[in-house]
Formats: C-alpha cells, structure tokens, sequence
C-alpha cells in the first residue's frame, strides 16, 4: 500500500510540476515535451486507480498522436520571443479571466463532491460486475447509458475533420497525378517496342 | 563447498528473493532480447549479403559470428560527440527514450503459457502505446540535432509513424473482435490447436499482410526507411550521433524490429503454440523463437528486395490504401462475429 | 490477361512475391565474392598501381632527368633536380612524387623516354602516416627493384599494342 502512495506522489508531482513548466518554460519545444510528461504521468494516476484501460488511451491517442503533432507544428515555427512577449500586457485580462473562470469551475465540481457528495449519484455506473475488466466496464458503460453522447462526440469530431479537409483541400488545375492504377494496367506489349534496326538505316 | 551453499548462500538467498525477483526476470528477459538484437544485426548483413551474391562477414571470429561484439567495442570506444547548436539534454535524452521504450515493452510479451513478467489485461493496448511512443525518440532526435537533415528525416518520420499506427490499431481491433479480450496470453491461446487456427490463416489473412508492412513503417525499415533515406539526408535523425548514444539508437532500433515480430507472431502466428498438434512436445518457447526469426527474417527478405518508397506514395499506401481496407475489414470482422456469435 | 484477373493478381501482391523469389533464389545462388586478402582479382597489364623507377639490367638508372613526366603530371605531384654527374651523365639528385596527389592517369610513364618511371602493379601500399607517401627517389628505386619482374612482364605483354 506504501508503493502505492509513494507511487502517486510521484507521479502526481511529476504531473503538477510538468503543467507547471508548460506555462514557464521558454523554448515552446520544451512546452510541448513538459505537456507530453504531463500526460505521461496522469496515465500513471490513471493506472493507479485501476483504469488501466483509460491509462492505455490516454498514452496512444494524445501521447501518440496529438501530442507528436503539436511537437511537430511547435518544432517548425520561427518564434520570435520578443514579439511574443510584446502583447502580454494586452492579452493578460483575457487570459486571466478565462483563468478564472476555470478555476471557478473546478471549485464548484470540486466543492460540490464535499457539499452534496449524493448528488454526483447520477453519473451512475452502469450495470458492471465486479468481476469485469475496465475495458468491459468502459465499453458497457459507453454503449448503453451514454451512447447518444458519446456518439455526438464522435459526430463533434467528424465535423472537425470535415471542416479541416475543406478548407485545405483544394483541386489544382495541371497537375501531373501519379495514378498507380494506370501504371499497374500498362503492360510490357503495349510500352515497349522491340526494333531490329538494319546497319546503315534509321529507326 | 556445498555446506556453505546449503547454510549460509540459500537462507539469504530464499530471503532475499521477493526483493530480486523482478529484476532477476527483466534481466532474464532483457540479457537475450540485447543478444539477439546483436546477432539480429549480424543475421541482416548475412541474408542482405547472400540476397546480393556476397558471403556478408566472416572475418571476425568463425563465420564471422563475433563482428556484433567487434561492432558494438568499436561504438562504446568512439568518441561521443555533441553538436555545438545541439540542445545537449534532449540531445542524449533521445536515444535513451528510443532504447529504454523498445525494452519496456518486452514486460508483457508472453514467450510460453505463463511466461510473462506482467500478464496485464490491456497487454496489446500497451504494446501499441509504447510502440507509438517510439515517435519521441526520433523526433526530439532530429530536432535537439540542430541540423537540417536530421530535422527532416524526423518530420518524415513522425508524419509515417503516426499514419502507420492508424491502419495498425483498426488491425489490432479486427484481432481483438475474434479474441474477446486485450490480453495477450488470451489472443495467443485463442489460436490454439495448430496452424488453421491460427489468425493468419482465414478472413484475417489480408490484415496480417497490412499489420507486417505497417510494422515495417513503424520501424522505419525499407522500403520505408524514409527517415534516414541515406541517399537524400545522409542518415536522417542520427546523423550527428556517434558513439554511445547512436548504440542506443541502433540497439532500440533492432530491438523494436524484434519487438514487432513478437507482436505479429503473437496476433497472427498463434505466438507459443505448434503448427500441428503433434508437434507440441517441443517448448513453447522455442516455438515462439522461430516464428520470431521467421517474421525478422521477412524483414531482412524485404528490405533486400524492394526499392524505397517515395514519400507521397508511402502516405498513400497509408491513407488511401491500408486504411480503408482495415477499416472495411473491421466492420466486416465485426460483422460475422456479430452473426455467427463469435 | 482480362483486368479482372489482373486487378486479382495484384491484390495478390503477385509482383511483390515475383521479387520476392528473385532475391530469394539469389540467396542459395553462388557468391560472387573475392575472399580478397587471401584470393585477388586479376589485374590488366596495363593496371596503373605504385610508381617504380627502373634501372637497365647493369644497375645504370633509367631516368635522365629530362622532366617530361614532371611537366606532363596534371597533379603537379613529382618533383625533379638534376645535375651533372662525375662521369658527365645527366641524372636526378632528386625524384620526388607525393603520393597524396597522384591521380594515377599514367601520363608520367608515357611521357617517359626511357621507360624509367612506370606505374607498377602494386596497390597495396596503403600507410599509417601521411608522411609515408612522400615517396623520394630511393624509395622509387627500391620500388623499381623489388617489382622488376612483374613491370618488365607486364611492358612486354603491353608491347604489341603500342
């Protein structure tokens, strides 16, 4: 039991002081790869309360693929600090209060559980044996009671990749494809042409 | 002799053993995997070698059998060398991160019934995160390198893997929707009974095929060795590594390639079990060693026949070809276990 | 073939397995390989390796320092200096060819009047040091000694052509 909480202060540490390090370090590269230990290690808390399977998905989709793609735009932009520092001043009272607001928002989640812990009852489990894997609970959880959310949330996403490929894709006029199919029907008989050329005379 | 065994050495050690055993296993485990991979290297200039009509080494000891060793002194006396733009924490941090996660992975492979450091219920779930993480490596490679050609080769690389691993997970799926759970020791027990059970044999056949090509993707190994096209970017993200750290790069390298051999042989080639029932008297672990040396040996084919994809054809083949159909064959998958009962 | 039956074969990967079994026959084929230290290939009479420079069978040296081979090298790799000698003869005091330079395009030895500086069969000579392949005159000379038999076999077979 020991290991356990030693393990959780660690990772719990590691995580606030990576979150910490986001906002402060420099070199947004340096952001990026403290938000990804971040990750990393709430997957390790994750793992500690027993939702290996959330701990799983956690690393392979935002370690694995969103994070590597926010290192990959971070690592090709030219930032320049000076000018980033230049509108601190002006954006400080949005951020702030966007900042506040969220942190408004935790107190309530967070007061509420101490206030009304019944109250949190609604988000019940679903019908999960004890003796089921997470992934099992998970999966009865997600396609019963929540399906309708959780497939909007799909939709959400759907929508977002749609949008994404619009605006980005556009059909250009006189370019040359590469169009694998032709190349694979194009048969030796039809493209080469053997030629037994007298001497002395041209093709 | 044998009193001071029987008195003094065994009570210590009967003592002792809950706090060692788990670094007596990783040991037990990860002394072999390094050992192959040495000779994983050797067995690649061998085959490449009698593929291209040459002998492949055969100096350094009988039949040249110890240039792995010759190699890897000759790595550990070189001088490392830092870059003087390069960013020297992330700089050796890399490869560090490439080798320590092609080890890590190795705690819930399954080498025979029961023979597994951690028998966790998401097993191949963190096969494929640790496989994914493996991007990191490359990635912080290129960009702490401070030069222009490791930078690319690791956008390139970066780019394929994560497009790699799509196709891989919704295969990954079409196995799991047969087997009923994420744990490897199951997937692998399902295939019981010799080779027609097998998944490659049957309606998975075509996602064997796509799983082993998006492995060698996700290695970075021809004809997708994109990342460190020696042709275009001198050798992609390690190029300004020498010395220990690009050992590591190399061993983590190998160490993945035989890391993703155990993972088709564990979804496709029925991991411990025997092709035929009768064969079953030989250990199991012997039989997942082979299947593992044919898988790599398919690597090694592989890479000495085929030319090396250009880019935009590999992030075809990814998106437009591999994804679909591995789409398609999981709600096909789903399907016929949905009707027939699984 | 039909184009259903091609589009089958190609679902086939049938092209991908064709290399396949090309390189897989390549691998029980035999090899090609020189076992080079101990086994070497052959070498063409004309083979323009190490320079030599010879002597006539009664030990008078060839050159005469007539620096047609330092005129025509396009590396500027050989130095000369002559002078008279107590018999009146005009001979090298200095016959200098930095190694490090040399192309190896052989003008030297068809610029030679005397077939003195020859390119000899030898290309083994890989050294330690750089300083090593400053090769003088007596080195040249020694040179000429040792691959004698082989540098004159190998003029005589040249001969005809020529």
């Amino acid at each position: 039991m020991i290991l356990q909480t030693l393990a959780f202060y660690l990772f719990a540490f590691v995580a606030v002081a990576s979150g910490v390090m986001v906002i402060v370090a420099r070199n947004p590269v340096h952001s990026v790869l403290f938000l990804i230990l971040a990750f990393f290690n709430s997957a390790g808390l994750f793992v500690l309360i027993g939702a290996e399977f959330l701990a799983m998905l956690l690393v392979v989709v935002y370690v694995g693929a969103v994070a590597v793609l926010f290192l990959f735009v971070v690592m090709m932009l030219d930032i320049d600090f000076i000018r980033l520092r230049e509108g601190f001043m002006r954006y400080l009272p949005v951020g702030a209060m966007i900042g506040l607001v969220l942190l408004a928002e935790l107190a309530v989640v967070v007061g509420g559980h101490f206030v009304a812990p019944e109250f949190g009852g609604f988000v019940s489990a679903g019908p999960v044996t004890a003796d089921a894997t997470n992934t099992e609970a998970i999966g009865l959880l997600i396609y019963t009671d929540y399906v309708f959310i959780f497939q909007a949330a799909g939709l959400v996403l759907l929508v977002a990749m749609v949008g994404a490929i619009v605006l980005t894709a556009r059909r250009r006029e006189g370019v040359k494809r590469q169009k694998v199919s032709d190349q694979n029907a194009r048969r030796p008989e039809e493209s080469v042409e053997v030629v037994k050329v007298p001497t002395g005379s041209g093709v | 002799m044998a009193e001071i065994f029987t008195d003094t050495i065994w009570p210590w050690l009967v003592f002792i053993w809950p706090w060692i055993k788990i670094p007596v296993l990783i040991l037990v485990i990860i002394v072999p995997v390094l050992l192959s991979v040495a000779y994983l290297t050797y067995w690649e200039r061998k085959i490449i070698g009698w593929m291209q009509l040459r002998k492949g080494p055969n100096v350094v000891g009988p039949l040249g059998l110890l240039q792995p060793f010759a190699d890897g002194l000759k790595l550990f006396l070189k001088e490392t060398v830092i870059p003087s733009g390069a960013n020297p924490i992330i700089f050796l941090l890399s490869p560090m991160i490439t080798f320590v996660l092609a080890l890590v992975a190795w705690a819930v492979i399954p080498f025979d019934e029961g023979w597994v450091l951690a028998d966790i219920n998401v097993g191949i779930l963190y096969l494929f995160a640790i496989s994914s993480l493996g991007v990191y490596g490359i990635v912080m490679a290129g960009w702490a390198s401070n030069s222009k050609y490791a930078f690319l080769g690791a956008l390139r690389s970066a780019a394929q893997m994560v497009s790699y691993e799509v196709s891989m997970g919704f295969v990954i799926v079409t196995v799991l929707f047969l087997v009923g759970s994420l744990n490897l020791s199951d997937i692998v027990r399902a295939q019981a009974g010799g080779i027609w059970n097998w998944h490659v044999v049957g309606i998975l056949a075509p996602m064997c095929v796509v799983f082993f090509v998006s492995t060698l993707a996700e290695t970075n190994r021809a004809p997708f060795d994109l990342p460190e096209a020696e042709a275009e970017l001198v050798a992609g993200y390690f190029v300004e590594y020498s010395s220990f750290p690009f050992a590591m790069f190399f061993l983590g390298e190998y160490a993945n390639m035989i890391l993703m051999a155990g993972m088709t042989t564990i979804l496709f080639l029925g991991g411990w079990h025997a092709p035929f029932p009768a064969l079953e008297f030989v250990p199991g672990i012997i039989w997942f060693a082979l299947k593992i040396a044919f898988v790599l040996f398919f690597f090694l084919w592989v890479r000495a026949t085929f030319p090396r994809y250009r880019y935009d054809q590999l992030m075809r083949l990814g998106w437009k070809v591999f994804l679909p159909l591995s789409l398609a064959w999981v709600v096909l998958v789903a399907g016929i276990v949905e009707f027939t009962g699984g | 073939m039909s184009h259903i039956t091609r589009a089958v074969w190609s679902f086939a990967l049938s092209e991908l397995l064709t290399g396949m079994a090309l390189t897989l026959r390549a691998m029980f084929r035999p090899k090609a390989t020189l076992n080079y230290p101990y086994e070497k290939g052959p070498l063409s009479p004309r083979f323009r390796g190490e320079h030599a420079l010879r002597r006539y069978p009664n030990g008078e040296e060839r050159c005469i320092a007539c620096k047609l081979c330092e005129a025509v090298c396009p590396a500027q790799a050989i130095t000369i200096e002559a002078e008279e000698r107590a018999d009146g003869s005009r001979r090298t005091t200095r016959y200098d060819i930095d190694m490090t330079k040399c192309i190896y395009c052989g003008f030297c030895q068809e610029a030679c009047p005397v077939d003195a500086i020859v390119e000899g069969p030898n290309f083994e000579y890989a050294t330690e040091t750089r300083e090593e392949l400053f090769y003088n005159k007596q080195k040249l000379l020694e040179n000429g000694e040792r691959w004698e038999a082989e540098i004159a076999a190998n003029i005589a077979l040249d001969a005809p052509y020529r």
